[in-house]
């Protein structure tokens, strides 16, 4: 039974400007409209130019729970098609990446394709002579934009444009390509898939929530601290002190105390992208790596230099597909699979003109942190998993996210609030509700 | 110095999952040389550790981090706590190094790792690089492939 399809009132109900209706989480129904609506009428990331350099490259990824292909064309251009035969349906390419060549092939009947999409030939053409059979090709994403190397995607064909969408929260891809001496980003290290049985919203939300990073990560960050004290125990006032390991550097500073966290600071901007770590973050006490630091100053310049290197901001949030670590040089995309299945799909950039320190610093911390084996991760989840489970509860339909709010903050373009604040997730359900209403 | 025998490779094999599978961490750990790294790549064929992504590829400290997360009451993903079960084939003895007293083994294993009504399965081959140390056998590297690695996989919390 259709509940939301046909209402769009039913739809507005279920977000108040300081708490959100369960059903945002839970419903298969919604759960498909966002994919219909908000999933399509956004600019969702695709990949990394970097992934494909050369004619016939190619990744393919589900975006709005739509199979695609991101390809390199013959005149160097990225071009996003649906992986779909205009014959039976088949996708036609099956491989997480790889060279096309100069064609797609449909592994089924050999329809050909051109690496714009367009048909190239079809066996025995003529017993469709005569027949209503319009040739086409594979469907073509018409609206993609790259920013610096990220690909992104709007499915709808007409709709808001890339530049008003992200408006100034592109300033984080910048600082993060800007972290390159060259100014340039290269994808490298694979990829860590991790499937999630829950919401995407619950990570989406989660990355600028700083209010639970002391609590949930005390069993594993807090351990890790809790070690590296036992370690130095005696030590004090030694001339040679232990040297700190990356792990411990990296894990410690998640269990941060509550001021650290509220100082931090977060800002967001319309259509529901947000940052956190303003003025500081996590990744601010990392070791220096002098010669990396040098590199930068003659790239740059000393004041710029200082600038990019001194900008750490925590979690940017682009809505609703991508987020991105630009201090460590780390992505996580949401692939949503349905109302409670998710794949997070985490990256890592070598930074051109970089030592490889950074590379296998990154490297690091996106398995530390992102892997479905990481410590972290399971925090996370197991957290996100029993907000699905609880949800299915009966005396409170409501999800609170009334911290810090203030009306004010409502119809603003841009604030800057607390650190502890929950204006980023009300900021994200505005752009939701925004986007999933039918005008 | 005695070398090990092949059968006492292929024991000492078996023995380290059993230790896994019945939470006898404390032995477990103990059988690791200090510099010692447990990896589970990401990709097959994957050539280096510190370049690019993996699963785990976890030195002694955070080996140690992970057995004290599953002592401790903060660790609510552990809440039910998970179980595994190690089912072996016979360990193949792929090199020896009498004089270094360096061993690789190789072993095809079917792994099951369970919490609450949840329950996961893997195929997966370990590549034991074992060293004979102090008159006993430890291990320098635990290398796990697991079959489906590129997957997109769920929490794994305790050890292939």
């Amino acid at each position: 039974m259709s509940r939301y399809r046909d209402d769009s009132r039913a739809i507005e109900r279920l977000v108040e400007p300081d708490r959100v209706h369960r059903d945002v989480y839970t419903s298969q129904e919604v759960f498909e409209l966002e994919m219909e609506r908000l999933w399509s009428r956004t600019w969702i990331y695709v990949g990394h130019a970097s992934q494909i350099p050369n004619t016939g490259d190619f990744i393919t990824v589900d975006i709005a729970a739509k199979p695609v292909i991101m390809v390199r064309h013959t005149d160097g251009s990225i071009r996003v098609l649906m992986n779909r035969c205009a014959h039976k349906g088949t996708k036609v390419v099956s491989d997480f990446a790889g060279n096309a060549g100069k064609t797609f092939r449909c592994p089924y009947h050999a329809w050909t394709y051109r690496l714009d999409g367009t048909l190239l030939n079809i066996p025995l053409k003529d017993g469709y002579s005569g027949t209503r059979l319009e040739p086409q090709g594979l469907p073509v994403v018409k609206n993609v934009e790259t920013y610096r190397g990220f690909v992104f995607a709007r499915l709808a064909e007409e709709g808001i444009g890339f530049r008003e969408y992200f408006g100034d929260s592109l300033s984080s891809i910048d600082f993060l390509a800007d972290r390159s001496p060259e100014g340039e980003l290269e994808l490298v290290g694979g990829c860590l898939r991790y499937l999630h049985n829950c919401n995407w919203k619950m990570f989406v939300e989660n990355l600028n929530d700083t209010m639970h990073p002391m609590i949930a990560h005390a069993g594993s960050a807090g351990i890790a601290k809790k070690l590296w004290e036992e370690m130095q125990k005696g030590r004090e006032g030694k001339p040679a002190d232990l040297p700190k390991p990356m792990a411990i550097e990296q894990f410690v500073p998640f269990v941060s105390d509550y001021d650290f966290f509220d100082q931090m600071g977060v800002r967001v901007y319309p259509h529901g992208h947000s940052f956190s770590g303003v003025n500081f973050s996590i990744h601010s006490a990392y070791s220096t790596i002098p010669e990396y630091e040098a590199a930068m100053k003659r790239s740059y310049g000393e004041e710029r230099a200082q600038q990019i290197l001194g900008t750490v901001r925590h979690n940017t949030v682009y809505y609703p597909s991508l987020t991105i670590k630009g201090a460590i040089q780390s992505i996580r995309v949401a692939r949503p699979l349905a109302a409670d299945k998710t794949v997070l799909e985490s990256y890592t950039f070598r930074l051109k003109g970089a030592p490889e320190a950074l590379l296998q610093r990154t490297i690091t911390y996106n398995r530390l942190i992102n892997s479905p084996m990481s410590v972290v991760g399971h925090d996370d989840l197991h957290c996100y998993r029993a907000i699905q489970e609880g949800l299915a509860a009966q005396g409170n339909d409501w999800v609170n996210l009334h911290r810090n709010f203030d009306a004010g903050e409502v119809d603003a373009a841009e604030v800057t609030a607390n650190g502890t604040s929950d204006i980023s997730m009300r900021n994200q359900f505005r752009a939701w509700r925004e986007f999933m209403v039918e005008k | 110095m005695s070398a090990p025998t092949d059968a006492e490779l292929a024991r000492f094999v078996r023995h380290e999952a059993r230790l896994i599978d019945e939470k006898r961490f404390d032995e477990w750990y103990a059988l690791f040389t200090d510099d010692a790294h447990y990896w589970v790549p990401a990709v097959h064929g994957q050539k280096s550790p510190l370049t690019e992504n993996s699963l785990a590829y976890e030195d002694k400290l955070l080996l140690q981090l992970r057995l004290e997360r599953l002592r401790s009451p903060l660790a609510y993903s552990q809440k039910p706590s998970s179980r595994c079960l190690h089912v072996l084939q016979e360990p193949d003895i792929e090199q020896r190094d009498d004089a270094k007293g360096e061993f690789l083994t190789r072993t095809p294993f079917m792994y099951t790792e369970t919490k609450g009504g949840d329950s996961q399965r893997y195929a997966a081959t370990a590549w034991h690089t074992l060293v004979w140390q102090d008159n006993r056998l430890r291990i320098k590297l635990k290398r796990v492939d697991i079959l489906n690695c590129d997957a997109a996989l769920p929490s794994i919390q305790l050890f292939l």
